[in-house]
């Protein structure tokens, strides 16, 4: 979803670089609003369907790894805008390979919990539980595409310069932080409450 | 030629389509027969593959040429067809796209049309006559679902695409490629719907509520795939709307003085891209209940079907101001320049429309009063949903005092803009009914409800649709329509509108029952005058598409500004040139400045002098 604009028929013909900017920001955020309300909708599923009930079988080792590796990629995500955004194209590269396989390996996570799990899809919890997994790994996989895209873009010279260039960087960064604060709310509500 | 063919857009995009569909089914049957399963599972091959042969569709059609290239780092092409062609391909021309969402969905209109047809010829006699009960359920949910779907998009995407740019003075919407692409999600949607159908369709209607949509025909799942679709179509329109109008609005042009229809255009996109995932999400709850073995909707397994009806109504019911609110701004748009008169009560009326917007997300248990859920929730809702009768009266006022002692020009788009406020009166009053607790036990489910939907939604929104073609015809063409075609079209669409559904308040009050392919013979008298009240308005499309088809075609050439109207887009020649404006307007006033020295909206950029009045 990067710079949604035409180069031939798009906005540039009375609009400033910094009002480009402003724009893609404002779809992107509205997306994100947008796609929230999937996410709170299979939220509120969950209690709605299951209350409060977590069944022990949960395995509470590799949600915690997963969690973690999955809010540590962040960190890396933002240090890959931040490096984009400031002309310094080559850490930029790594810093979103780096957060790409970060990624991988919580989607590695999240097949494993899938294959190890001890209920079934057909009871209360186990519909929350593989209906919120399975639609926030869906995201997560398309943010990992998203951010080999990226790098790839970085390597083609796309973000030479930073600045407002770096937009389609720091919006697939944004991407990838939205779909991580999705999981600061599904941890809890999956693994955590009793 | 044939060489030329075989590389149109269209074509690609189908074989793509086709290619990753067997790839994505042969990959599904491989790991399923290693499983030790049948090979082909019509749920699960859907499911899977209908993504993939959507994404190579999408490719095909020209999003990889033309936009996926710089996903990698590589270059765009540029749009290359021109002429008629650049219709059928991926152009981010805001004006192709406004046409190919309004014919797309037209065509739709007329094969659900035909739909209504085959279901009155059934109804017209008690007992089955042309379909058996199966066929009937399926002509019933196509020409529900087809004709929501043109209810949705026809204004909001044809005339919004179109017209929003022009009106506030843009060359283009904010993201056109994305905006290209909404569009040519639309095909997908209305193919699945026709497999859908060949496969011996579906007999949930248009709400797919379960339990019966987890146990049905194969149907079901092309279906919700479609609306899913659709839903996507729905929301990346409204993103792009609203920042269209918030950043590209032209120097001048303030808020409270864009024109109303950009208000409607507005408020439909902060309920679609607010709403429209309650109904996704919820086909996608039955989707995953039937492929995956979840237990959403399924009560053997904790789940519930009540949570269905109330993640839909969350949708659906925004869903029909989605259709409307763009049908009020096109109905007052219209009302305002034919009577050559200001807008009356103008910040009413687009305050009215946000009002709506918020009171749209809190009213959706009215469609439940029968369904079980808990009576501590009737006196709410049943307040909630009456207080909308305020900013929509308040609609009602704008539009009266707008014609209230003006000098009105009854052409065939002021027609229909004036029968849009008789019927949506009538549909409006007889929503109290539904909406009243008491009242709405008795009526629910019956034809009484049918009657009111189709007053509110055709005969207000889809006459206010007839208002915009023709009011446009002439900018989107830069042809006139013929006013005599034009007016047969109006009040045989009129008159039969009206004993079509009139009486159907009636036998619903007296009890019969909607979606059902059979009835009492008590009802036949009245259900036979339906019939052919129905054939009368089904015959006055006859007469529209000819009018269309020959005047697009033949018709003579259009001013720039036929109905003199003071609004950006007739200051441009018709059609519009390429980027719209030579030079952005710079605005000095509000949009409806009759009664002064002249349209005080811009300064004129030489169409009013041209202005002539066309047709006859």
């Amino acid at each position: 979803m990067t710079a949604a604009h035409s180069t031939v028929h798009g906005a540039e013909g009375h609009a400033s670089p910094a009002r480009l900017l402003r724009m893609n920001r404002m779809g992107l955020w509205l997306f994100f609003a947008s796609d929230a309300l999937v996410f709170a909708l299979l939220l509120s599923a969950r209690f709605y369907l299951d209350g409060l009930h977590t069944p022990p079988e949960v395995k509470q080792i590799l949600g915690l790894v997963m969690t973690s590796i999955l809010l540590l990629s962040s960190l890396t995500a933002y240090r890959a805008e931040t490096a984009i955004e400031h002309g310094n194209i080559a850490r930029g590269r790594s810093m979103l390979l780096l957060t790409a396989v970060m990624g991988s390996v919580f989607l590695a996570g999240v097949v494993m919990e899938w294959m190890l799990a001890e209920f079934s899809p057909g009871d209360g919890y186990g519909t929350a539980f593989f209906s919120m997994t399975g639609m926030h790994a869906g995201h997560v996989a398309s943010g990992v595409l998203l951010l080999l895209m990226a790098r790839r873009q970085a390597s083609a010279g796309k973000f030479d310069g930073g600045g407002t260039r770096a937009w389609g960087a720091s919006g697939i960064v944004m991407y990838w932080h939205f779909v991580d604060v999705v999981w600061v709310f599904f941890y809890p509500v999956l693994y955590l409450i009793h | 030629m044939s060489h030329s063919i075989l590389r149109a857009p269209i074509v690609r995009g189908l074989f793509w389509a086709v290619v990753g569909f067997v790839l994505a089914a042969a990959l599904v049957g491989g790991i399923r027969t290693a499983m030790g399963l049948d090979f082909w599972n019509t749920t699960v091959d859907w499911v899977i593959a209908y993504p993939v042969a959507l994404l190579g569709w999408l490719m095909g059609v020209g999003v990889w040429p033309q936009w996926g290239r710089e996903w990698l780092g590589g270059k765009a092409e540029p749009y290359a067809l021109t002429g008629w062609q650049r219709y059928f391909g991926f152009s981010p021309d805001h004006k192709v796209i406004g046409i190919q969402y309004a014919v797309t969905f037209i065509v739709l209109f007329l094969l659900a049309g035909l739909a209504a047809m085959l279901i009155r010829i059934e109804l017209a006699q008690p007992g089955l006559q042309l379909f058996t009960s199966d066929q009937y359920n399926a002509a019933m949910s196509f020409h529900g679902i087809t004709m929501v779907a043109v209810a949705v998009a026809t204004l909001l995407g044809g005339f919004g695409n179109y017209l929003v740019p022009l009106m506030i003075g843009a060359r283009d919407m904010a993201f056109p490629r994305l905006n290209a692409l909404s569009y040519w999600l639309v095909p997908p949607v209305a193919i699945l719907l026709v497999i859908a159908v060949g496969m011996g369709g579906w007999d949930s209607g248009w709400t797919a509520y379960p339990p019966l949509s987890e146990v049905n025909k194969e149907g079901q799942v092309l279906f919700n795939l479609a609306v899913i679709t659709f839903g996507v179509v729905s929301i990346l329109g409204g993103i792009n709307f609203l920042v269209t109008v918030t950043y590209m609005r032209a120097p001048g042009l303030t808020w409270f003085r864009l024109p109303i229809f950009v208000w409607g255009a507005i408020s439909a996109s902060l309920i679609s891209f607010f709403f429209t995932q309650a109904f996704a999400a919820a086909l996608l709850m039955v989707l995953l209940d039937r492929a995956l073995g979840t237990s959403f909707f399924r009560a053997s397994g904790g789940g519930s079907a009540l949570l269905y009806e109330h993640i839909f109504w969350f949708y659906s019911h925004p869903a029909v101001y989605v259709m409307v609110l763009p049908g009020f701004g096109a109905a007052l748009e219209i009302l305002s320049h034919m009577s050559k008169k200001p807008l009356f009560a103008y910040r009413w009326a687009a305050g009215a429309m946000l009002g709506i917007v918020a009171l749209s997300g809190i009213v959706w248990a009215h469609h439940m009063f029968t369904s079980g859920m808990d009576p501590a929730l009737h006196a709410p809702f049943l307040v909630l949903t009456e207080l909308i009768s305020i900013p929509t009266g308040l609609i009602f006022l704008s539009a009266l005092g707008t014609i209230w002692q003006g000098k009105l020009w009854l052409q065939t788009p002021m027609l229909f803009a004036l029968a849009f406020v008789f019927n949506f009166l009538l549909g409006g009053v007889t929503g109290i009914y539904l909406a009243d607790v008491p009242t709405d036990l008795h009526l629910h489910d019956t034809y009484f409800v049918v009657a009111h939907f189709h007053y509110t939604i055709v005969g207000g929104e889809i006459f206010a649709l007839f208002a915009a073609l023709y009011y446009w015809f002439p900018k989107f063409t830069g042809r006139m329509y013929s006013e005599r075609l034009g007016k047969i079209h109006f009040w045989m669409m009129f008159l039969g509108f009206q004993l079509t559904f009139i009486p159907m308040f009636r036998v619903g009050i007296q009890g019969m029952n909607r979606r059902v392919a059979d009835y009492p013979a008590a009802y036949g008298e009245y259900n036979l005058f339906i019939s052919f009240a129905a054939f009368l308005l089904g015959a006055s499309f006859l007469f529209f598409t000819w009018n269309m088809l020959a005047s697009w075609f033949r018709g003579p050439a259009a001013a720039a500004n036929p109905w003199r109207a003071s609004t950006l887009e007739w200051q441009v020649s018709s059609p519009p040139p390429e980027h719209n404006f030579d030079e952005i307007p710079v605005i000095t006033g509000d949009p409806y400045g009759y009664g002064g020295a002249g349209p005080a909206h811009n300064r004129p950029l030489g169409g009013l002098a041209a202005g002539s009045e066309g047709g006859s």
